[in-house]
């Protein structure tokens, strides 16, 4: 059984190897991460640096090689077949036949929830990710956004206490994006679900994070993590402020391994 | 406007074949055009363009006229309720070949998807079968009805027609089904897994929606290989009453009514048209499961 106390996500001494035609390739090397429950934590780094690699562990799309990896204290599979948690893509990936109140509906149908419990979750997600107007409406109907949206309430469907997104907002325009991020970090204050969140962009990171985890690849380690302090309920007014400024330095900092000169000093 | 083109289209579609066979029969050389032909020798040579007189080529008013004519000497039913009688006879048995073809090629498919190992095995034999000849593939299901028949089990020709018509009907489905099982996108394939749901589920959920814009094709395509699977299967085990049967009997007559063995020809092409548009209709009750791919 979970523990209330156990962790969101362990992993430890994680590596995973894999075999292709021209030979093996160390997506992740010893990797050791330790997510709350309730926590935000973002994973970020150039490509190949095995971000995905992780999150699909987590996810049990993927077999660790080597190392172990559990979360809310059992192993990944087993959470899997639990439906601890949730996953977004950075495709929408709808049912191009289903509507959008049918597509959030598909992982309550697979579990069996009652017709009657499925409308009323149905209504409370659509409400939470402000798309009451086109419950009917059909993918191919929507605009970008609003098929992640749409991904994003599937995902909390099953109401999981983890939510694992793989570049959600990558395929967005900037403005979009920026608001799918602040509407991202309310729901995830409201539902207190812990987040792993991969991401390429550092604002992103630090607009939404309680810590940033940077990696690098060949192979892919964690080389840094960072902490975020801004505390929850974060406001569009936070991507001017100075504080903010100064985190995003220091996750490019982290980056790019050596301090970044600045204009001024030139 | 937009409704009406493709009628229009299609009007003239058939406007122009009627005035490219009218303007040949009327340009053409009477004997038509015979290369390197020997002085005296029947049969020699190499056709290149066909004869034009109206043996060969009734008028297209003629083939319209016989159609209304009568089907056997003066009292007798008038031609086109002939035609459609055997045309009927012959959709029938198209429609239960179609059907077979559909139980046997969807069946084929979902073992194929389901087991790697199963298609390298089958998929192969599927295609091969397509090529034995129709024409000695019939008589021996019609000698193996005909045993089935004298021992008791009821088997009239029309079900070894109808075998026949399978035959040729379940390869294009069991392709087509093939094809659309294994079309959802990875996307959808992984998110089915994180959802922890196993093969049918996913089979229900996923694979038979999804595999909708490849059935519909591959049905048409069945539908059509049907109809000439029955009327060659009609030909080749004799059987009375359909359209091959009717096709074979008015050709040998055609030196003395040149425009008769027409009608049964239109009677094919209706038919034709006629299969492939209920498998259309089929479509308009699936259409939600033909929108367009998510655009993102």
């Amino acid at each position: 059984m979970t523990q209330p106390s156990s962790p969101a996500v362990h992993a430890s001494g994680v590596s995973k190897t894999f075999v292709t035609r021209t030979g093996e390739v160390h997506a992740l090397d010893t990797v050791d991460l330790e997510v709350a429950p309730g926590e935000f934590v973002s994973l970020i780094g150039p490509s190949g640096c095995g971000k995905s690699t992780l999150l699909r562990l987590v996810a049990d799309l993927e077999q660790p090689t080597t190392g172990t990896l559990e979360v809310f204290g059992k192993p990944a599979a087993t959470a899997r077949l639990d439906q601890d948690y949730g996953i977004a893509f950075q495709q929408a990936g709808l049912l191009p036949w289903r509507t959008v109140e049918a597509n959030i509906a598909l992982p309550l149908e697979l579990h069996g929830h009652a017709p009657a419990a499925r409308t009323a979750r149905i209504a409370e997600l659509v409400a939470l990710v402000g798309l009451e107007d086109f419950t009917g409406a059909y993918p191919d109907q929507l605009s970008g956004g609003m098929q992640q949206r749409v991904a994003i309430a599937r995902a909390l469907a099953a109401g999981p206490r983890l939510l694992l997104m793989d570049e959600p907002f990558g395929a967005l325009d900037e403005m979009t994006r920026e608001r799918m991020q602040t509407e991202l970090a309310r729901i995830a204050v409201e539902t207190g679900a812990a987040v792993v969140f991969v991401t390429h962009s550092i604002p992103e990171a630090v607009f939404l994070s309680d810590r940033v985890v940077v990696m690098s690849p060949r192979p892919g380690r964690i080389t840094t993590i960072l902490d975020v302090p801004f505390g929850t309920g974060r406001e569009e007014s936070l991507r001017e402020a100075p504080e903010f400024f100064e985190r995003v330095t220091a996750v490019r900092e982290a980056l790019h391994g050596t301090p970044v000169t600045r204009a001024a000093e030139r | 406007m937009s409704r009406l083109r493709p009628v229009l289209l299609g009007i003239a579609g058939i406007a122009v074949l009627i005035a490219a066979w009218e303007l040949y029969k009327h340009l053409g050389p009477t004997d038509g055009v015979v290369l390197g032909a020997v002085e005296g020798e029947r049969g020699s040579g190499l056709r290149v363009l066909p004869r034009t007189h109206d043996r060969a080529m009734p008028h297209v008013w003629d083939m319209l006229t016989r159609l209304l004519g009568s089907s056997s000497g003066a009292q007798t039913a008038p031609m086109w309720q002939a035609v459609l009688l055997a045309a009927l006879t012959t959709l029938g048995i198209a429609a239960v070949g179609w059907a077979l073809g559909l139980v046997v090629g969807a069946a084929l498919a979902l073992v194929m998807q389901r087991w790697r190992l199963a298609e390298w095995g089958i998929l192969p034999w599927v295609v091969v079968s397509q090529t034995v000849p129709l024409i000695a593939f019939a008589p021996i299901i019609s000698s193996l009805g005909a045993q089935a028949n004298n021992s008791g089990a009821p088997w009239p020709p029309w079900m070894s027609a109808a075998v026949v018509a399978s035959y040729l009907a379940f390869f294009p489905i069991a392709i087509g089904v093939l094809r659309g099982l294994n079309a959802p996108d990875r996307i959808h394939v992984e998110l089915m897994r994180t959802y922890a749901a196993g093969y049918w589920p996913t089979l229900v959920k996923l694979r038979l929606p999804a595999s909708v814009p490849f059935l519909l094709p591959a049905l048409r395509l069945g539908a059509a290989n049907a109809v000439i699977g029955a009327v060659v299967a009609e030909v080749s085990i004799g059987m009375q009453g359909g359209l091959g049967r009717m096709l074979i009997q008015l050709a040998s007559q055609g030196s003395s009514d040149p425009a008769k063995p027409w009608s049964p020809i239109f009677g094919a092409v209706v038919l034709g048209l006629v299969a492939a548009g209920s498998v259309g209709l089929l479509g308009l009750f699936l259409a939600r499961y033909r929108r367009g791919e998510v655009t993102s």
